[in-house]
């Protein structure tokens, strides 16, 4: 069975054995390869001498260099905050409403606002702050709580309905499911389509649900539904829908009330981030 | 033992099983588990029912005359099979990350990206890649021992076992009974099963080593046979856990915190030492030489290449895990041993390639042979790429990004993937005994292919690698990160569709081979000696 492969001039001795046909050269191991092989191992060892590499009892080896990760990374964390120790503790004592008059206080603020925001923020509100449903666009005119740099720096440090600051911004919608029948919600979700300017879904509801908006919803969203930043009450009469303005939406959100929130962060950012990140979203574009 | 008594101990065991796995699916506490015991239990009772007809059957004299290449014909096919799906599994999650909607809402929870990866992972490791290594193995021990597999039909409990896990890994990903462990999913009672099927393929594999006619044990099978015993240590010690319920797929792992993250990786990276190198290493041993119809060009350098790569592998898993919680000792073991592995891998390149030496003129006519040279060349490269990317400083840049999927796509498409398809073209023809290979030009088709899809792959990873490692870290003058996770994110979108129409070229190679075989069994001359397989000398 076995065909033994022809064997060509100038051909090495083989080990004698073949299996299957196969045979083996006595060839000697390529001198580059025995060498670069020989080259790795003194490397290793000079390596794990200098580094830290051997397990002891409790401990381990730390070697000649005294490198470690950890250590390496908190030289770099250290050179930076050092570096920017001097205009960080400017910034936290800065009157806020004054930053932007400091060009270089400014600069160094808003750049590092955005590497604070695009670690933080983005996740909700998006890389380039445009929001998403149920989470606010930081780049047009519409605040829920304030667009001021005071009322920005506030929603931030604090955040907004959540249990772990006392400060937190804090307001409730009812859920009016519980509170008008189906026919009362639809009245006065065809009025409120009314307040921005659209076509009812039926015109006839939008009479009875003026009076309904009047007694029940313009203590908060305000006579004409503009709406009011002490509440945080949306604006009705603009285009701006935090949830969507559509008819079917306005009915689950007058049914269900919503209850958007967000963390405060004085609990994970410094002073000076949170006044970075603030003067960021401040001048996006929208800031008042 | 008669026939007779062990078919009646066969019975018991089955009707045993019958019953036990029928009560496991209605206690069943999840989907996954009640699929996978119903699925037993079909088997079981389907087995009982075929045993019992077959009692009083005169027993078939076992042929002792020839070599037992059934089953291998068998894993060939699965091979080829397995192959298609985790390719088509593979292209499908790549065009998933391109193009999120095709995450479809119906399919949620089922065909979404994060249930499909393991399945396209597991596909073609296990399935293509375990299949294939059954095969060689199972083809390579007989003919270089000169003797049949050991064990009588046990070579076939090893196939339809193996098989049988492949499914119930398949299934457990798609209905959810996985664990936290990448390339060990499978929950505890699939992990058991395929431990059983292990052992079993060790005893095949060993005791044809045992009643071998040879004076002396063929390179390759000291490969394989490292192959089967570290991955049989692997799989039992990274699956050590203890189910919540015996009733359920859930299970707590036994390790915990950073202890199982060093188990997890000491595993992973051995799986891709030992399963995908050592195991094809083993392949390549007997195909390359066939193939090359050249020996092999230093046994000095086989021998000592083998124990420096098993003794270093090993050793190397820690570079996995470079700044995190495990401790720079740790860290710096794997990372040196990495290093010092890179010559013992090399080691099987040039043997290989070296092999060539006096027949480098038939790489024009042979496009087979072209094929497994080509997998050598990535994997040398690959198993170059792999030390220098356990370099902490490298690894700091290239760790979490694209940059290690093509790190390991050019191994197991370039290496894995071509060593294999050069292997089936060698065995088709020698399994059913055919004159040749049914088309030498469907074979350069599937050459060029696969090796342009795999180019298409690995490049189109490398920039997307580099590129997200530079952005991330990427700061401002005044220490300040310039971009967001999600910037990084749509800036990889071109190359994910680039990488999406490698791996459509790399599937369109294998289907022209799945024909090519095909037609090879079907419509090839038939080889006119019948001096088939003897396992004599």
């Amino acid at each position: 069975m076995s065909e033994i492969p022809p064997k060509q001039e100038g051909d090495p001795n083989t080990t004698g054995h073949s299996w299957d046909g196969i045979e083996e050269f006595d060839n000697p191991m390529p001198r580059w390869w025995l060498w670069t092989f020989y080259a790795t191992i003194v490397w290793g060892i000079g390596y794990v001498i200098a580094y830290p590499a051997w397990p002891l009892v409790s401990s381990a080896t730390a070697g000649l260099l005294g490198y470690s990760t950890r250590g390496e990374v908190a030289v770099e964390i250290a050179a930076v905050e050092e570096a920017n120790a001097g205009i960080n503790a400017e910034l936290a004592a800065a009157e806020l409403t004054e930053v932007s008059a400091n060009t270089e206080l400014n600069t160094y603020a808003v750049s590092a606002g955005a590497a604070v925001f695009r670690t933080w923020c983005a996740q909700c509100h998006g890389s380039g702050a445009a929001g998403f449903v149920g989470y606010p666009n930081l780049l047009d005119d519409a605040w829920l709580w304030g667009g001021d740099i005071e009322a920005i720096y506030t929603t931030i440090a604090h955040g907004i309905r959540n249990e772990d600051d006392p400060d937190a911004r804090f307001s409730i919608m009812p859920a009016y499911g519980e509170i008008f029948s189906e026919e009362e919600i639809a009245q006065v979700v065809n009025y409120a389509m009314t307040l921005s300017g659209r076509t009812p879904q039926d015109a006839s509801l939008v009479e009875p649900g003026s009076a309904l908006f009047a007694d029940n919803c313009a203590a908060c969203h305000g006579d004409n539904g503009l709406g009011n930043t002490e509440l945080g009450a949306p604006n009705l009469s603009d285009a701006i829908w935090l949830y969507g303005g559509d008819y079917d939406t306005l009915i689950e959100t007058v049914t269900y009330s919503r209850y958007g929130v967000m963390p405060p962060w004085t609990q994970r950012l410094s002073e000076a981030e949170i006044r970075a990140v603030a003067l960021y979203v401040h001048q996006l574009g929208g800031g008042e | 033992m008669n026939t007779g008594t062990f078919n009646y101990i066969k019975l018991v065991v089955l009707a045993l099983a019958t019953l036990f796995t029928m009560i496991a699916a209605s206690y069943a506490r999840d989907l996954a588990y009640q699929v996978h015991m119903i699925l037993f239990m079909v088997i079981a009772a389907g087995l009982f029912l075929v045993t019992l007809r077959a009692t009083d059957e005169p027993a078939r004299p076992t042929p002792t005359h020839e070599y037992f290449d059934s089953v291998v014909r068998a894993a060939v096919i699965a091979t080829a099979f397995w192959g298609v799906v985790g390719f088509l599994a593979g292209t499908w999650i790549a065009f998933q990350l391109a193009f999120p909607a095709l995450n479809f809402e119906w399919s949620e929870g089922y065909a979404n990206f994060g249930r499909l990866r393991p399945l396209h992972t597991s596909a073609v490791i296990f399935a293509f890649g375990g299949n294939a290594l059954i095969a060689s193995s199972f083809f390579i021990v007989q003919r270089t021992c000169a003797a049949r597999l050991w064990g009588g039909n046990l070579g076939w409990f090893v196939f339809w076992g193996y098989q049988l896990f492949i499914v119930l890994a398949a299934t457990g990903y798609l209905l959810g009974g996985t664990q936290s462990k990448e390339y060990a999913e499978p929950e505890w009672y699939v992990d058991i099963w395929l431990t059983i099927v292990w052992l079993a393929f060790l005893a095949c594999f060993l005791g044809t080593l045992i009643k071998r006619k040879e004076p002396h044990i063929y390179v390759a099978n000291w490969f394989l046979l490292a192959f089967i015993v570290t991955v049989a240590m692997l799989h039992v010690v990274n699956n050590i856990s203890i189910p919540v319920s015996i009733w359920g797929s859930k299970s707590v792992q036994v390790f915990s915190g950073v202890q199982d993250a060093m188990v997890q990786w000491w595993y992973g990276h051995n799986a891709v030492g030992f399963f995908l190198t050592a195991g094809f290493l083993g392949m390549m041993y007997y195909f390359v030489p066939k193939q090359a119809e050249r020996p092999v060009f230093s046994y000095k350098l086989s021998i000592i290449h083998f124990w420096a790569l098993i003794f270093l592998y090993i050793w190397a898993g820690p570079h996995h895990l470079h700044y995190t919680a495990l401790p720079d000792w740790a860290a710096t073991l794997g990372m040196v041993f990495s290093i010092i592995l890179w010559m013992p891998s090399w080691g099987g390149m040039i043997n290989g390639l070296m092999t060539l030496q006096g027949a480098w003129d038939k790489l024009r006519t042979d496009p087979v042979l072209r094929m497994m040279v080509t997998s050598l060349a990535f994997y040398g490269m690959s198993t170059f790429e792999g030390p220098m990317m356990s370099i902490r400083s490298v690894n700091s840049l290239s760790h979490y990004t694209d940059w290690t999927i093509g790190h390991v796509h050019s191994g197991a498409l370039g290496w894995n993937g071509l060593i294999t398809f050069g292997a089936l073209y060698y065995l088709v023809p020698v399994l059913w005994k055919r004159e040749r290979l049914y088309s030498l030009t469907l074979v350069s088709w599937h050459f060029w292919l696969a090796t342009i899809g795999i180019v298409l792959y690995a490049a189109s990873m490398w920039v997307t690698g580099i590129m997200e490692g530079l952005m991330w870290r990427e700061v401002d003058a005044n220490g300040f990160l310039v971009n967001s996770f999600a910037d990084t994110v749509s800036a990889k979108f071109p190359m994910y569709v680039v990488r999406g129409l490698g791996g459509v070229l790399f599937l369109s190679g294998a289907l022209i081979m799945c024909y090519n075989l095909w037609m090879t069994v079907r419509a090839a001359p038939a080889k006119a000696s019948l001096g088939t397989a003897v396992p004599a000398e």
